[in-house]
Parts: structure tokens; sequence; C-alpha cells
């Protein structure tokens, strides 16, 4: 159970500063929180309803909507199996049930090294390459028994460490909008009138 | 035509020998640096719009016709236009929360081009006067979000996006916003409220459009990304190029994902309009017909919203103002294909459940609705329904699409099309969407139901003994 | 338009109104306003359209879809949502055709689906929407054979309220009124889809003064109140509707009893009061009326002793007492009781020709600020400015407090606040400015110097509202400071926000000081034995008095004390004789609320024991005096009050004094402020502010076994940094001290405080503040130290 670091608390108010209004920041706070600590936590969640100006309640209500957030601990992968349509004609259902047989585990459960969970998903956007799914967000396509059976191996012996990073992370690189080069947030309070370059005069 | 191979850099990616716009640099290992990006013509549209009057590059987007590419296909210039008079702020919101069960495309264009996209954001917000932009990704594109950062980033240190932006009056933050999984998201109106950092829920629309109050109460326009990354190409090769392609009422072309089983699914650039679904599933050009010399038994022509078709509808162009008469949509641009050996119950379960699962909760058709269709499907598959049970699950279609429902029409049935698009007692379509699937299958293959099923013995009750 | 049942023919050309337009529901043409519902207009019409999410007082969302009815379109008829579809000028609605009721009853069954069924004991049972509409509306049978949702219910979500998610509809009413009308979010839904739930965030209570309102319009009985929980039956209640005298917002409510014991209030919607909304220690204190420790019987001291007597040896010895007294007899109260109380009671002040009596103990405002031409909540709500200088509303006028949150959110009311501290209003304020005790007419006179604010105050109506925000400090600092705004705004009205419920009402009707001659200055004669006989009108001055020292000293001066109260105060354990009262639902008669509004409230069941409604005790005086004033019923009462009094009487004879009110207005009078001086305040000190919270150990409240540990107990509030520079804790012990007294007590620390203030909430458990405040101190500074 942890609030934010200072590091993060810092982050957190950098990504604030580019909304309007700071309750959009919600989701990509709960992401921050869930990076530090692998999971979101209530701690973090009070924390997070503080710097967005929401009540607890407003922040784990939103939180809850979401299927990537995670309210108890979960293993340092997290491997999506996706059982819709297309994954599933194409055998979806089997891979799942190697995969529970692989890591002998049922859907939605972590194995006793708390190393992998084991997750039914839908649609991961990747249709044409079926059946997929996600290591940490991470594709990996047309899956086979073998190559499902590689990839656990490769998890567990530590050979996609730099590839993957570990559950809560998700983009590796942060948008940083330097100080001497934002246009600055348009809030509906401030701005009233039409943009300068809609005079009609060319911009250029 | 050559079939070219599959992309090494986008997989599942077919470039074909066809015009592209939106997958020009597909085929490059860096497509998605702004060295790549820039050193084969990239923000040279940008320029170009901005050395005209927004209200003119407006007027060019608009008379182009470029459909919406997220589902609905309403033209984006058009859509533009729908912002009241006078009311300030106006944002963009970029939907790149791609969620549409057999549909991958915006994926690709972010992973594989995101300075394109960046590029047709600024186009827009100059175009429409939008003064800033966020651009909403799905949350679990994990590459899709690092390449869109890396991108805005150099974009931001070179100039392009941000304060006078290429030395010029036009100003414009792009915010790199992401979500956290959920499908209805991608409905316009949840996706702002969740950019609001709300629960995704949708809002009731008539008469509070977005263009008319969306984000923070304001105007609001929200766009998918491979609309948006059309611009660019439109600004320099201008909107006659661009009608020159297609139909004049699908001009240009469209990316689609086929899926399923076929010989090659995969993501192709297709000319709108004129394509039509035969030369896509059969054509050497694309997915080279069914596996394993399997024959087609049905397909869903637009995304798992849409109501299936049969063979019988192969010739039909990826064409609005046909498909819809013929009981389906385009939709986002997915096609998913089944051959003979698909168990249909089972087909359509995926899809309802993955709408009954997906569903925000706020409609009670869609909410109890969604999860009862799912329910009666699965007793069904795992040959524990019954024949009530069939006219059952229509019986809870109506209460979430009152009247008849769109289906295709089949000859070896006998029956004739009932056209898109359906009524609904729900705020947006993910309730309709649970329904879709069940409705196709029931009605097209409806024998593989009842053969799934027992028969209800109707027990007359007798008194326990005579009264006299 | 296409074929109709109404030729388009029939409508009126041009309507009168501009804002008006005619609709057609059902085939009947009628007048609705633009902008508005068709629900709302069928309901006006009496066309009465399923529902379960809309609630005419909060933002339409469209989440149940049981509404939706047919509106003609340019592609025949179409489906809407009425809840969220606004009336169009020759509109036509059709909520009975085939197709509507094929709609409500499919969503009906939907609803029913996972619904539990389990009505014999579920306490909505009998009055509740689902069933109603199941049975009018739905389709007489589910086809549902699917397993229902399961949770665990159950589960207590506050000290006040219970969740049962099974029976939950989810139809967002109890969120969005958390949201939207208390600004208290504390319960959201959670998950999604099917599985969405109501919850709060994991041990975070729905810890909300207003959490009951969400019992009363939960449409099932997904959300029930602890204190009614298995109570009655619905149909076994018994009401009658009143008026809610808790404090002075006088919001109407159903007093609703079962085997003659009250069991619930609910409010009623009063458009120009309360909405429909009431506050938790209003709606929940009728536990307090049901206490096995009210008093049944009256009580004189025999041998130092209080014991049980009659009411004719009880009242022998008053009259005898107040016959000695010659004219010094005191009445302190009447605040608590009807209009019809306090007016006999006057009138017996009168006959004994006393000229000490006060409605209020030294804790509100000066009576003449009544005279300043007054504003009412519909006019405050409706200005383009409110000042506040007030006490928290939120802690003391709650439902006002929800009034003004609405206008300032909704309705574009701007805010100023004047106060010590952040109030529950700080935040929808549209200025907030931090006052120090004391400083308020300085800090007015700061604000008028702005131009912005100037500018603003010029831009449309002003209300103050004001109030007595803080005990520790001089009344006079407030009216100095209501005087210099009336001074510059010279068109202002006030909002006198006094607490206690009747207060207006017996200020008005006799019960009001003479000059000079207030609470304080009464106690005081009584300290000096210039007091014969004190008659505590439900009035307990050893606990309510801010200056303790003074009402100790009062007590025991007095030579004859008799308290009329419903339990056994501290001040009545002083008393010589002791009359039980009638309590809130044991007597009829009128009340009149902050605005000078008259309502009626009404005996729903029987008085305690042998208890009588004090206008009775104060007749059989007259009548033992030999003054009888010849009334032996409440309308006698009524009448004479009429001749002295005739806009009270006017008003209480109006029918609308049993529904929205009459307002009475006082004649205008402007008080002479003379703000006491304040010496600054030393570097070291701490300037203090006593101040009250909803829960405290007020007995409605103390003896409500659901609200008796709601009471946040004594503590001293400070800001962070002047913790710091105190060297404590949050939560450990300080000394608070000065040159009267000194106690310890646990320190909090919060923003909402600037620096050099110190609050201490009134009357609440722990060690009592007012051994530190003196009456005659323009101010209160205290040292705080750690130990």
């Amino acid at each position: 159970m942890a609030r934010l670091t200072e590091e993060n608390v810092r982050l957190a108010q950098e990504i604030i500063s580019r909304y309007p209004k700071a309750r959009s920041a919600t989701i990509p706070l709960l992401h921050l929180a869930q990076e530090q600590d692998g999971y979101v936590t209530d701690d973090a969640m009070a924390h997070i309803a503080e710097l967005v100006g929401a009540s607890p309640a407003e922040v784990y209500g939103t939180a809850s909507f979401y299927e990537m957030f995670k309210f108890h601990p979960v293993g340092r992968y997290v491997i999506n199996i996706c059982g819709t349509m297309s994954c599933a004609l194409m055998g979806a259902e089997d891979l799942m049930h190697h995969a529970e047989e692989k890591l002998g585990v049922r859907m939605g459960g972590t194995t006793d090294d708390g190393l992998i969970t084991l997750e039914r998903a839908e649609c991961q956007a990747a249709c044409t390459e079926a059946p997929c799914l996600q290591t940490n967000y991470r594709y990996s396509f047309r899956v086979t028994p073998e190559s499902f059976d590689a990839l656990v191996d490769d998890l567990r012996a530590g050979r996609l460490a730099d590839e993957i990073p570990p559950h809560g992370v998700v983009a590796r690189v942060r948008q940083h909008i330097p100080a001497d080069r934002g246009a600055g947030v348009h809030a509906p309070e401030d701005v009233k009138s039409a943009p300068a370059w809609l005079d009609g005069k060319a911009a250029l | 035509m050559s079939a070219g191979g599959t992309n090494a850099f986008a997989p599942g990616f077919y470039e074909g020998n066809r015009p592209r716009i939106v997958t020009s640099r597909f085929g490059m290992e860096d497509s998605h640096s702004l060295g790549r990006y820039v050193a084969t013509g990239g923000y040279d549209g940008l320029r170009r719009a901005l050395a005209r009057p927004a209200q003119e590059v407006h007027e060019e987007v608009r008379s182009a016709t470029v459909l919406g590419r997220g589902g609905a296909g309403f033209p984006a210039g058009t859509k533009w236009g729908l912002t009241p008079q006078d009311v300030w702020p106006r944002y963009l919101v970029v939907n790149g929360d791609e969620s549409e069960p057999g549909t991958y495309k915006d994926r690709l264009l972010m992973e594989r081009d995101p300075h394109q996209l960046i590029e047709g954001c600024l186009i827009a917000c100059y175009a429409a006067g939008l003064s800033q932009c966020f651009l909403y990704i799905r949350g679990e594109m994990a590459l899709a979000q690092e390449r869109v950062a890396t991108a805005l980033n150099e974009a931001y240190a070179a100039g392009y996006v941000g304060r006078n932006i290429l030395g010029s009056s036009f100003s414009v933050d792009i915010v790199l916003h992401w979500g956290a999984g959920a499908y209805v998201v991608g409905e316009e109106t949840a996706l702002i409220e969740s950019l609001e950092g709300n629960r995704g829920m949708p809002r009731l629309k008539p008469p509070y459009f977005p263009a008319a109050i969306g984000l923070y109460g304001q105007p609001t326009i929200v766009n998918n990304v491979e609309t948006l990354s059309n611009l660019p190409w439109l600004m320099v090769n201008g909107a006659a190029a661009y009608t020159a392609i297609g139909t004049p009422t699908s001009p240009g072309t469209r990316m689609v994902a086929v899926s399923g089983h076929v010989r090659r699914p995969g993501v192709y650039e297709i000319v709108n309009g004129t394509t039509t679904f035969r030369d896509l599933l059969f054509g050497e050009g694309f997915c080279g017909g069914m596996r394993e010399g399997r024959s087609l038994k049905a397909f869903v022509p637009g995304g798992g919203s849409a109501p299936w078709f049969l063979p019988d509808q192969l010739d039909l162009p990826f064409e609005a103002s046909q498909v819809g008469p013929a009981g389906s949509m385009l939709g986002s641009g997915a096609v998913m294909v089944m051959d003979d050996t698909t168990d249909i119950p089972k087909a359509a379960l995926t899809l309802t459940r993955f709408y009954a699962h997906e569903s925000c909760g706020k409609c009670t058709p869609c909410r109890e609705g969604g999860t009862w269709l799912e329910r009666i499907l699965s007793r069904i598959v795992d040959g524990k329904g019954t024949d009530a049970d069939l006219d059952q699950l229509l019986e809870v279609g109506q209460s979430i699409c009152p009247g008849a429902f769109p289906h295709a029409s089949s000859e070896r049935l006998g029956i004739s099309a009932v056209p898109f698009p359906y009524r609904m007692n729900t705020i947006c379509f993910v309730g309709p969407s649970a329904y879709a699937p069940v409705h196709s299958a029931l009605t097209l293959f409806r024998e593989e139901f009842e053969a799934r099923v027992t028969k209800r013995v109707h027990i007359p009750v007798t008194a326990v003994g005579a009264s006299r | 338009m296409s074929t109709t049942e109404t030729d388009a023919g029939e409508m009126p050309e041009v309507p009168a109104d501009p804002n008006a337009v005619s609709i057609s529901i059902n085939g009947r043409t009628v007048q609705a306003r633009k902008g508005e519902l068709i629900i709302a207009a069928a309901d006006r019409e009496g066309e009465y359209i399923p529902r379960f999410c809309y609630h005419p007082r909060m933002s339409p969302v469209g989440m149940c879809r049981q509404c939706m009815v047919e509106v003609e379109g340019p592609r025949g008829p179409m489906m809407v949502v009425s809840c969220m579809t606004p009336v169009a000028d020759g509109q036509v609605v059709r909520t009975e055709t085939e197709q509507v009721k094929r709609a409500q009853e499919g969503m009906i069954e939907l609803l029913l689906a996972n619904h539990p069924l389990d009505c014999p004991v579920c306490d909505k049972g009998g009055e509740c929407p689902l069933q109603d509409q199941a049975f009018s509306h739905g389709p007489g049978e589910s086809r549902f054979v699917e397993e229902k949702r399961h949770y665990e219910k159950p589960i207590p979500i506050s000290d006040l309220v219970f969740l049962d998610r099974e029976r939950c509809i989810l139809c967002d009413r109890c969120t969005r009124f958390a949201r939207e009308v208390a600004g208290d979010p504390l319960i959201s839904f959670t998950q999604r889809g099917n599985n969405t739930q109501v919850m709060t965030f994991p041990d975070e209570p729905f810890a909300s003064y207003f959490s009951g309102n969400t019992v009363q319009i939960c449409p099932v009985g997904a959300l029930t109140a602890q204190p009614y929980r298995f109570k009655a039956r619905p149909w076994d209640l018994e009401q009658r509707e009143s008026t809610c005298t808790t404090c002075s917002v006088g919001c109407r409510t159903v007093v609703q009893s079962s085997r003659d014991e009250l069991v619930r209030y609910q409010g009623v919607d009063s458009d120009p009061v309360n909405w429909g909304w009431m506050c938790d220690r209003g709606r929940f204190n009728f536990q307090s009326v049901n206490s096995e420790d009210r008093l049944d019987t009256p009580l004189v001291r025999q041998s130092g002793q209080l014991a049980a007597t009659s009411w004719s040896a009880a009242l022998d010895a008053v009259a005898r007492e107040m016959r000695s007294a010659g004219g010094a007899v005191a009445v302190l109260g009447g605040a608590r009781g009807t209009n019809e109380d306090a007016f006999m009671w006057g009138l017996l002040a009168d006959a004994v020709g006393s000229n000490m009596r006060d409605a209020q103990l030294d804790d509100g405002l000066p009576a003449a600020v009544l005279g300043l031409p007054q504003a009412t909540i519909d006019s405050a709500c409706s200005a383009g400015t409110v000042v506040l200088l007030a006490p928290d509303l939120k802690e003391e006028l709650p439902v006002l407090h929800i009034r003004l949150r609405d206008a300032a959110t909704k309705r574009g009311l701007r805010i100023i606040e004047v106060s010590s501290h952040d109030t529950g209003l700080t935040a929808h304020a549209w200025r907030s400015v931090r006052c120090e005790p004391g400083a308020q007419a300085d800090t007015v006179r700061a604000l008028l110097a702005d131009p912005a604010v100037s500018s603003q105050l010029a831009s449309g109506d002003v209300v103050v509202v004001a109030g007595r925000a803080n005990l520790a400090e001089s009344a006079e600092h407030t009216v100095a400071a209501i005087d210099a705004l009336l001074a510059a705004v010279p068109a202002a009205t006030v909002l006198p926000v006094l607490r206690r419920g009747n207060v207006r009402g017996a200020l008005g009707l006799g019960l009001a000081p003479s000059a000079g001659n207030d609470a304080a200055a009464i106690l005081e004669s009584a300290a000096n034995g210039r007091v014969g006989c004190l008659v505590l009108l439900g009035a307990d001055p050893l606990s309510d008095v801010a200056d303790a020292d003074l009402a100790r000293r009062g007590i025991a001066g007095a030579r004859f004390v008799v308290a009329i109260d419903t339990f056994m105060t501290q001040s009545a354990t002083h008393a010589d004789v002791v009359l039980p009262a009638a309590a809130y639902g044991e007597k009829d008669g009128t009340t009149t609320n902050l605005e000078g509004r008259v309502s009626n409230v009404v005996q729903k069941i029987t008085p305690r024991g042998t208890s009588r409604a004090d206008w009775m005790v104060a007749a059989e005086l007259l009548h033992m005096l030999g003054k009888d004033a010849g009334v032996a019923t409440l309308a006698d009462v009524q009448k004479l009050m009429a001749t002295r009094y005739p806009a009270f009487g006017a008003a209480v004879s109006s029918a609308e004094v049993r529904r929205n009110g009459v307002v009475v207005t006082a004649p205008a009078a402007r008080p002479a402020a003379s703000a006491p001086a304040v010496a600054p305040r030393s570097s070291y000190d701490f300037r203090l502010v006593v101040s009250r919270k909803l829960y405290d150990k007020a007995l409605g409240t103390a003896k409500s076994p659901s609200m008796a540990n709601l009471a946040p107990g004594a503590a001293v509030i400070v800001n962070p940094l002047d913790a710091e520079r105190v060297g404590a804790r949050d939560g450990a012990g300080v000394r608070v001290s000065n040159a009267h007294s000194s106690l310890v007590l646990p320190l909090v620390a919060s923003a909402s405080v600037p620096r050099g203030t110190a609050i201490v909430p009134f009357n609440q458990p722990g060690a009592d503040i007012r051994e530190l405040v003196r009456r005659g101190d323009s101010v209160t500074d205290v040292r705080i130290e750690s130990i």
C-alpha cells in the first residue's frame, strides 16, 4: 500500500498540467500508480483523488470500470489470451486449455512463484494474426502450443526481461512537452475567442 | 496483380499493387521515425495547409468527402462544420481506442506511421479552429503508445507541434492520452467521458452531439485515426486526386482487416466503393480464397457489430449505400470469415460474450439483455438448451432492438434482406451489437441451433384426486 | 407533420408566452414550456409514464430506459426516452401504444431478471416503484431461468445506511444525488456492465449529512435506513404532512407512525423550501421521541430530590412562585416549540408583568436583525449575489446549503463568503475571504473597495445570509458587518440563518427580549438574585449558553427554576419543578422558518406519559393566576393569536399553511450596530472560533441511537503550520488556556483553518470549551501548548 512517490508526484503534476481540468489525468495517474506498485493500491487511489480533486470513491469508480487496472497483486507478467471471434475461429480455446495446463493455473490465476498471471481477454486488435496473446500488453502472434511453451520458458529464464517490462509499465516512452514549445492548455474558462490563425489571413 | 508478401515490419499487412494513401511507408523499417517521414514528403501537407486560409483547407477536406473510418462513416469535413458558431475553445479528440472485434488498422497506422497521424491532427486543428488536441490511444497498445510518444517528442523538438508551428501563427498542443481497457470507450461520447476522468459511459446524444457539447462541455470533434491519417496525402495531392480513387460516394481507399478462415488473413488498403467482398476474400492480390480448399459459410462484413453476410452477398462492393440495404454495415473495416467447419452457435457466442462483457452497464437492455443472451447461448452451446430458448433469444433481442432486425437475403432459405439500420432501446450500439450475431446466426443457420437443443415436453398438470 | 390524432389546425397559432409550446399527448393538446422534458410535461398533465432513474430534482441520465414513449418523427413514430427528450412545438407523443407497451414490459422483465424478488422480507415491499410498476407496466411473468447475480447482502455503508446490491437496479439516483445535490460523492458506480455495483471507497463510509435522501429516492429496497429497517410494513403506516423543526429551514416532511410510535420521516417536495430533501439529523431524530429516557410525569423538588408528582400539584407550585415573584419572572426559550406555544407563553409573561424573556440563549443574532428587509430562500437562490456572513451552513442548516449550492453550481448565483475558515460552500464561492473573529466589518469594507466585488454587487439582487458563526465573539461584529454591507448596498435583503427550529416564530410572537434584556442579561440578573421564577421553556442554559460560568451562576442564583422539557436536561436537574413536554410529532400547531414562513406541524402519536403541549401549560397557569385567556383548544389559541398578530393569524388560517406555508414579514427596523473594540491578538495566541457541527450532544441527536455516535468529539482545529509551531502532532492532546480557564483537547491539523485561528466545535463530547468563553469579551484569545 503506497501513495505515489515524490518522483511520481512530480510526473503526475506534469501530466495534470496538460489538461484543462485535472480530473482528465485520472486514468494516466492510475497507470502511474500501477507502474509503481504492480497494481493499484487503495492508498494510491486516495492520493490520486487528492491530486485531481475528486473523491476516492470517484477515482475507484473510474478505475474499476477499466479492465487493465488490478486491485490485488498479480504476477510480474500478465498473459492475456484473446478469445473473441477471430481468435476463437483459429483455435484460441485449445490454446487457453493448453496454457492452463502448462502453467498449472486456471484463467485468472497466478503461478505459485508469482511470476505469471493468466487471463482470458477480449479482442486485442490483432485479428489476422490469430490466435494472439499479450504479455504485459506486448503481442505474440499466431500462437501455437509450442510457441506458448517457448514464451513461458523465456519468461521464466528471464530472457525477455529487456523486451517486456514488469506488469504495470505499459509505454516505456513518456510524452514530454518542452516548456518553450508548448502551446498551453485551452481551458473553457480562459479561452473565449477564436484561435489567432482563424482570422482568415494566411498563417505562414 | 502481384500478391506481395506479408510485411516484415507490420505483421499481417500486405501491400499489394494498389493505390496507397495511408500505408505508403509501411514497407520501410524506420517508417515511424521523423527522419524517414520527412524524407518521404512528411509534413508537406501541413506546410501546404498553413499556406492557405483555414476555411479553404476545411473546404478542401469537405469536397473530398473523407468518410469517417471509425464505423459510422460520417464525412469528416461535414462533421467539422457542425460546431456552433462563436463558441470557443473547440477541441479535437483522436479516437485511437480501436477495439471492435476483427478490426485493426488504427494500431498499425499508429505503430508504423505516427507522424502521418500527427500531421493529420494538425491539419484538422488548423482547418476547424481546434485549439487543443487529445490523442486517445487504446490502453493495451503498448507499442503504439511508445511510437506515438516518441514521434510527438520528435515533432515538438522539431517545431512541428506546439507553439507557432513552422513559424506560423498556428499553435496547438497534441496531448497523448491513453485508455485502460474498455471497448465502449470507442463510442465517441464515452471516449469524452473517459477523457474527463470518468467511467466510460456514453452520453445520450440528440440533441447534444459532441460537435456542439463535447469535452468539458465545449464543441469537440472526435475523429478516427485512419480518417486523420488521410489528410496529409489529401493536402499534398488535393481533393480531386482523392476523389479520383473509388466512387463519388465512397472516395479514396480504406484499410480492411480480414481474419478467420482465409488463406492470407491480413490488413489491406483497398480502393473504396469498387472493391467487392469477393475481390477481397478470393482475389489473388488479397486473401487468396478459403484455407485448405474449404468453402465459405458466412462472413461478418464490418466488425463484430455487423449483421452477417452469406456467400450470396460476395459481390457487394465496399459501398455503404449498397451494403446497408443488403442488411448489414461496413463499420470499422473488418471482415471475419467463417468456412464450412465453423460451429455457428459457438462463433456467435464469442461475439455476444464480447459485447455482454463490454457493456458499460448504463442502459438496462444492454446490461441485463446482453448477459441474458450470452447465458442462453452458452447453455445452447453446452447442449443444455431447449427449443424454447431459441425464441427467447429473439424475444430478448426485441427488448434491445424493437422491430425487424437487419439481416442478409438468402437464396437457400428463400428470405430477402431486411435493410440496415435497426431501431434501438439503448443509448449506444453495444447492446444491439450483442444481439446482432445472435440474430444473424439464428436467422441464417437456425438448423444448427435446433440440432443442439432438446425439445421441451409439455406435461399437463392433473389433479391428485377427482373432486367427485 | 404526418397523420396524427391531433389536427395541426387546433394548435394555437401564436402562443402568448414565448416559452410556451403546444404538444399532443395521447391525442390531447396540452401546453408545455420550451426546454421542458416530455416526462415532466406528461406528469403535469396527469399522463403517467413509468420511470426509475428520472427524478425531477436531478439531471436526467436516461439509464433505465423505462420511460420510452413514441414520438411522431419525419419517418414515422420513433421511440424516445421521455426523460431526456425536450418538448417541441407541435410534437405528437403517445405513451400507450402497443410499441410503447412492449418496450415497457420488456424493460421491466429485464430489470426483474436479476432482482432477487425477496419482496416479502424487503422494507420497500408495498411502496416499491419496481414492484408497483411491475404490476402496472410489467409483462406479468418472467422468462428468466438463469441464476441471478449474487452479492453479499446487505452491507452497512455508513452508520445510517445499508446497501443490498442484489436489489439494486442501477438507476444512478443515489450516486447522482450524492454527487450532484449533496456534493458528497462518497458512493459511486464501480465495476462495469452486468457487474456494475454502487459502492463506497474501501473503508471510507458514506458519511454524508444527506445520506437518508438516497434511501428515500431509491426505487427499490437496495438502500435502507438503519433506524427504519424491519420496523413496519408500509401498509401499516399512518402518516401526516408536517414541517421539520430541527433547524430553522423548515423542511416539509411526512411524519409516519405505526402502532402509535414514530417510525420514519420522509421529505416532501416543497418548491420554495426543501425540494423534497432533508438532512439526516432532521430525518432520523424521530428516534429521540421514542426514547426510554423521555420525561413522562411532572417532578417537584422535595427535600433536595426531584420526585414525581401530579400536574395539579406541580402547576400549583409554579403558580405560587410566579405570584410571589411579582414581575421577576423570566422565560428563556420557546424556539423549540410551536408558534402557539410561544404565543401563549408570551401572553403569560405579559400577564405576570415580566420584562425578562428571550427565545435565544445568547447564541444567535440580536432579534432586531429580523426587522431588516427580508429575503427568502428562493430570492437568495435567484439573486445575483449572496454574501455569506454565516456559520458553515452545511453544519447548521444543511438543506439551505443544498439550495445555495444548487444555485451556485447550476443557476449562476455568485457567492461571496466571509468566514473564519473553509466551509461546505467555499468550493462553490465566487470569492471566499478569511477573516479573524472580530474583523468582519473591516473585511466587508475591504471587499467593498474591490472594484470587481462592487461591480458584482451592482449587477443584480444582493442577499446577505447572516448568522452567528462564532459563539466565542460578540454577535455585534456580525451585525456591524451587515450594517457595513447595507450601507453600501441599500437594496440588499437579509436572510437570517438562526439555528433553532422556531426561533423566528418565538421572537415574533412575544418571546423577543425587551431592549438590553436578552438571555445573557437575564442570567446575569438571576445570578444577582433578581429573578424570582426562571422558566426554561425547552431551554438548557447549562448546555447551550456559550459562557458556561454565566449559565451556572444564573441557574444557581434564580430563586425558583421551572424546566419544561422532553428530557431531563442538565439544567432541569437543578430545577425546582420539571414539567414533561409533548415532543415534535405529539402536538399540532404551526411553526415559522428562517424566512418567516409559517407552516403546520402535526400530532401523529399520543404524547408520552402525561406530557402536554407548552401552550396548554401556559393556558393552565393563566387560569390559575386568575388571568384566564379563554382558550381550551388549539383553534382557540390560533383565534386569539390572530387578534394580536393579524399577519400570523392570516397565515395560520390559510390552506397554504398545510402545504408550502405562508411568509409573514416583520416590520422593517434597522438595528444600530456598535461593534465592541477588538484588542490586537498577541502573536502567541490563537483567536478562538466556537462553531457548531451537525452532530453534537443535543438531545435529539444524542437520544437517537443511530446518531448518538456521530458527533466528532471535542478537538481544537488549527492550521498544519500552527500545529507545527505548537509542536503537536495531529491527534495529540494540547493544553488550551486563557485567563478564564484551561483544558486539554486533542489537536487536529487542517488546512481549512487559516493561521492564527483555532476552531473548537461546540457542545461535543469531551472537554467543554465554554469554560474559556466569557460573555463580555469582544473576542476570545487562547494559548495552545503541547503537553
